[in-house]
């Protein structure tokens, strides 16, 4: 990014280095970006939701919302008006400085990890060397904000849903900790864009494919960041059916808007992170070797830019549907169990993954030696055990999925009409 | 009103007394589970709760007493209000109890149209109960799912009857109209789709991982105690009794058909911690309880006899002076009893509609000790209680 | 698992507790008989153990109110699942001061039934763990299905009585039949004139 901004200067005919608006330029630049970030952040979001309303109507038979704007495009947008136009309901009894605050909280935990979040090709607002370590730490805010809500609103609704949320995503940060160090390892980097770079644009090269240990890692760290979005089967916090609307149960208008915008929103970030850590970020498939030439000559074409990051917000919006999916099939979990899973479960088999991984790494280091930065092709023998680790986790469950999901759909007599949307 | 004059309902000491430690919350009335308007105040430490004591009335519309009000015909729409969601069960029972006062004999196609109707919707109570559990525990999916086969359900008894929900569809004597011609294949082809919609749902919600750790081996209810505490139907049942009061005592068109009686044994299986009485157990017997309606509809259907569909019945219905009679039916909530005495008047001196639901309640408090409070929203979406039965 | 009929079982029971048991009613359908008030929890305890008689189930708990002969019959049904029969029996409870033993360590399914009674007819139940109201609110006064129950006139100041809407209605067509003008009389041509000069004069001042 200063890169950029240091040509745009020289560009106006000045000196980066001896320029006394330098750091002005640098501010107003990343204030822009800023604001970007946290406009794409809050457009998903929305867009997001009338996504999610659409499948989980198709799901339940029903049609999802349809009168505002083409196929309910709209809708989120009209709500969002809505909701700004309410009422600013702040409880008596309750505490009235936290009440208020809570929601930035919440809404600052989500957006400040935008911030390493790639998009494509050399396409993030910063390029943090401990990347990955920042947003495990930051998106720890989110869960003052919960707490901090479930208190100040004086309900003991709110209370249980506030202690709830906060058991769970502190417990379950663990997991998701250990699990990110799965490819930490394998990439030999904490820095976003490098481990992209470790892997492939070919599905066998993706760290998922690459040992049995990133497949069970990709699961482990989804479970938990499940867990740490609150989506079900984690939704214990704000349980419907049990504590009302637990944590924002005395929230209304924008208040309450920002706990959805965020939690909406986290379906990106969660995404994002696991694609990036596992599915191969951006990287396009057949272009390894390409880019990689590219790179040495110093000319990567445009349009690579543009593959990149529409590969990227592909990988991505598939990971959101299936969290989608997920969300409006499977019943809720409890308290307890929640807890047993982390602690009983996850833990020890995401400890396990890592020391499998470090002693994976240590035998192919010894084997073959210092692995390239780059991703190995089908010609290297690396590359012909990652191919079948490929075969067996991700082209066989694909095939076994098909073939159920068939036998799912006639069994009952049904029929895939995709003309009935 | 100020804040300071706004009282609040006054609840005695004894339900509100609270230990060292304890928290006292309402759940409820208002409250997004679907079992209608009623109040749990539970004392729980934490997550775990040390009671659970119901408050129910919130619903209570005093049709005891209007059944001493009206005439004996005109109190059948209200014994649709008795519980909305099952109302033909509640129509034959009262109309059962009056004819055993009046003496009279109900034709055996009216027999037959009520088996039909009544199994009918037995399978759409099933329905809303199975959903709302599925909704109590998280899984939002099977209500929708639930609600659109009902629809089927509704609109054949709407052909039957005229109306979707409170049915005012039996009449001391038989039944109020009889069924229409082209009736008897739409009936079949929506029983043909429904069996694969169960064997859909089994896959779906029944052999669900986390639906069975939610409810595999919670609450169990040893056979004594459901007996002991009165349950009926599907919770007795669940418990292990084999007790069937259309196979056990039977009453009008049941004797002539061939079905099976769903006990619980642990359905949930070894492996989950499943055990006889548990609240997997109540739930898995209202699925198979509907398998055995659809096949109960279809025998009805084809052994439908022609004929009256309403006996002779005099004009103003009144019964030997005080004479009383009690009617026993299998309802989807269990046994429900009605319980008319009557003056040698033209009104009823006392009707008495004695549900299932309403002795479902005294259970749960004593059952409530240990539990966690999502364990509480599963206890009471699996004995199936609902607002109207219990407060009438 | 032999059911027996209403005869017998009215039989063992008077062959064991005498007087206490009353004579089994005329077939007027659902054949009772009566149990005196003070012996209701040892024939109730005898109904259980009793192997023959085996009730395991309190079937139905209710009362039923008769002002003329002063008494609240409190109505019981018992039901065995072991033999399958099914019985009614009767307790006449005082109606000034109705009081019953409770059934409650006998059968569990006592204790609900028998607050609602409590709650709609007022008989309390001596040695109920939890005797209060059930379907109505703790404070409400009085007990419904009680054959004299006329409603206080409100609950907490809601009142329960509203006038009449057609009463309403006629009202307010009276008032606005009121306040629409007469008909104006009909003007003689001379008047017309005469009033129509002096208005304009004041109009143009």
């Amino acid at each position: 990014m200063t890169k950029f901004l240091d040509e745009l200067i020289r560009g106006w005919g000045h000196d980066p280095g001896t320029w006394r608006l330098t750091q002005g330029v640098y501010l107003v630049a990343m204030l822009l970006v800023a604001v970007g970030l946290v406009t794409f952040g809050a457009v998903f979001a929305g867009a997001v939701s009338w996504w999610e309303r659409r499948v989980a109507g198709r799901m339940q038979s029903r049609i999802g919302p349809n009168r505002v704007g083409p196929g309910g495009f709209l809708q989120w947008i009209a709500d969002a008006l809505k909701l700004l136009l309410k009422e600013d309901l702040i409880p008596e009894e309750s505490d009235h400085v936290l009440f208020r605050i809570a929601p930035y909280f919440v809404l600052v935990g989500f957006v400040l990890t935008f911030v390493v979040l790639p998009f494509g090709y050399q396409m993030s607002a910063t390029n943090m060397n401990v990347g990955l370590f920042y947003v495990v730490s930051i998106t720890a805010l989110v869960v003052v904000g919960i707490l901090i809500s479930g208190w100040a609103s004086n309900s003991k609704w709110s209370l249980f849903g506030g202690i709830r949320a906060a058991a769970q995503v502190v417990s379950y940060e663990i997991p998701a900790g250990l699990a990110i160090l799965v490819p930490i390892i394998m990439a030999g980097s904490l820095n976003m864009h490098d481990i992209i770079r470790a892997q492939g644009g070919n599905p066998w090269s993706w760290f998922m494919f690459q040992t049995p240990m990133g497949f069970a890692a990709f699961f482990v760290l989804f479970t938990a960041l499940l867990a740490e979005g609150n989506r079900t089967p984690f939704d214990l916090p704000e349980a419907e059916s049990e504590i009302v609307a637990g944590y924002n149960t005395e929230y209304s208008g924008m208040r309450f808007a920002y706990f959805f915008l965020a939690e909406w929103g986290n379906l990106w970030v969660m995404s994002a992170i696991l694609t990036t850590l596992f599915l191969g970020g951006w990287q396009v498939p057949f272009l390894d070797s390409r880019l990689r030439m590219w790179e040495v000559a110093g000319t990567v074409p445009g349009w690579f830019y543009a593959a990149s990051t529409a590969v990227f917000v592909l990988k991505v919006l598939v990971l959101v549907n299936v969290v989608i999916w997920i969300r409006w099939t499977f019943p809720r979990i409890r308290v307890d169990q929640m807890m047993g899973l982390c602690w009983k479960y996850l833990v020890p088999i995401a400890m396990a993954l890592v020391v499998l991984t470090a002693f994976n790494e240590w035998v192919s280091f010894n084997i073959w030696g210092a692995k390239a930065t780059q991703p190995v092709g089908l010609t290297h023998p690396r590359g012909w055990i990652h191919f079948a680790w490929f075969a067996v986790f991700g082209l066989l469950p694909l095939v076994a999925f098909a073939v159920k999901t068939r036998r799912n759909i006639t069994l009952t007599g049904d029929r895939v009409d995709l003309t009935n949307w | 009103m100020a804040l300071d004059q706004i009282t609040m309902t006054k609840v005695s000491d004894r339900v509100l007394h609270q230990d060292l430690g304890e928290m006292v919350l309402n759940m409820g009335p208002q409250h997004p589970s679907t079992h209608g308007v009623i109040n749990f105040i539970v004392h729980a430490d934490g997550e775990v709760m040390k009671r659970a004591i119901p408050e129910v009335g919130y619903l209570h519309r005093a049709i005891e007493k209007i059944g001493e009000m009206v005439s004996y015909n005109g109190f059948m729409p209200y014994t649709d209000r008795v519980d909305y969601l099952a109302a033909m069960f509640a129509n034959e029972g009262y109309a059962i109890a009056v004819e055993k006062l009046m003496n009279l004999q109900v034709p055996p196609r009216a027999h037959y149209l009520r088996a039909i109707s009544c199994e009918l919707n037995r399978i759409a109570s099933h329905l809303i109960s199975i959903g709302s559990m599925a909704m109590d525990i998280g899984a939002v999916t099977p209500f929708p799912y639930a609600l659109r086969e009902r629809e089927s359900i509704n609109d054949l008894i709407e052909a039957l009857c005229g109306a979707r929900l409170t049915y005012n569809y039996h009449r001391i004597g038989g039944v109020a109209f009889d069924m229409p011609d082209d009736w008897t294949p739409l009936c079949r082809k929506w029983m043909d789709h429904f069996d694969k919609v169960l064997d859909e749902w089994d896959r779906l919600i029944s052999r669900n991982e986390i639906f069975l750790q939610r409810l595999a081996g919670l609450a169990v209810i040893p056979a004594e105690m459901a007996i002991s505490y009165g349950l009926v139907g599907p919770n007795l049942r669940g418990s292990g009794v084999d007790f069937d009061l259309r196979r056990d005592h039977p009453y009008g068109a049941y004797p002539d058909f061939k079905f099976e009686v769903p006990v619980g044994k642990g359905h949930a299986g070894a492996r989950a911690g499943g055990t006889a009485g548990d609240c997997f157990d109540r739930f898995y017997c209202r699925v198979l309880e509907c398998r055995q309606s659809v096949a109960i509809v279809r025998q009805a259907i084809d052994k439908l006899p022609p004929g009256e569909f309403m006996a002779k019945v005099p004009k103003k219905i009144r019964p030997e002076a005080w004479s009383e009679a009690q009617s026993r039916i299998e309802a989807a909530r269990g046994e429900m009893a009605y319980y008319v005495v009557s003056d040698g008047g033209e009104r009823a001196y006392r009707v008495r509609a004695r549900t299932g639901s309403y002795l479902a309640m005294g259970i749960i408090e004593d059952l409530s000790k240990g539990l966690m409070i999502a364990d509480l929203v599963a206890l009471i979406a699996s004995l199936d209680v609902v607002a109207p039965e219990i407060d009438r | 698992m032999p059911a027996l009929t209403a005869e017998q079982i009215h039989q063992r029971l008077s062959a064991k507790f005498g007087d206490a048991i009353g004579p089994l009613s005329p077939p007027k359908k659902d054949p009772h008989f009566t149990i005196a008030p003070a012996k209701l929890l040892e024939v109730c305890r005898f109904l259980k153990s009793d192997p023959e008689l085996a009730i395991d189930f309190l079937q139905d708990l209710t009362a039923t109110d008769h002002p003329k002969d002063g008494v609240i019959k409190v109505v019981y049904h018992f039901y065995s699942y072991k033999h399958r029969h099914l019985f009614a029996a009767k307790v006449h409870a005082d109606r000034a001061n109705p009081e019953l033993d409770s059934l409650d360590p006998v059968w569990k399914s006592a204790n609900w039934m028998e607050r609602e009674v409590f709650d709609l007819f007022g008989v309390s139940f001596k040695g109920h763990p939890d005797l209060r109201r059930v379907l109505l609110p703790e404070d409400w006064v009085g007990h419904p299905l009680r054959k004299d129950y006329s409603e206080a006139g409100g609950y907490r100041d809601i009142s329960n009585v509203r006038d009449n809407p057609l009463d309403l209605y006629l009202n307010l067509d009276r008032m606005v039949k009121a306040q629409k003008p007469a008909p104006a009389p009909p003007a003689p041509a001379a008047a017309a004139p005469a009033a129509a000069k002096p208005a304009e004069p004041a109009k143009g001042a």
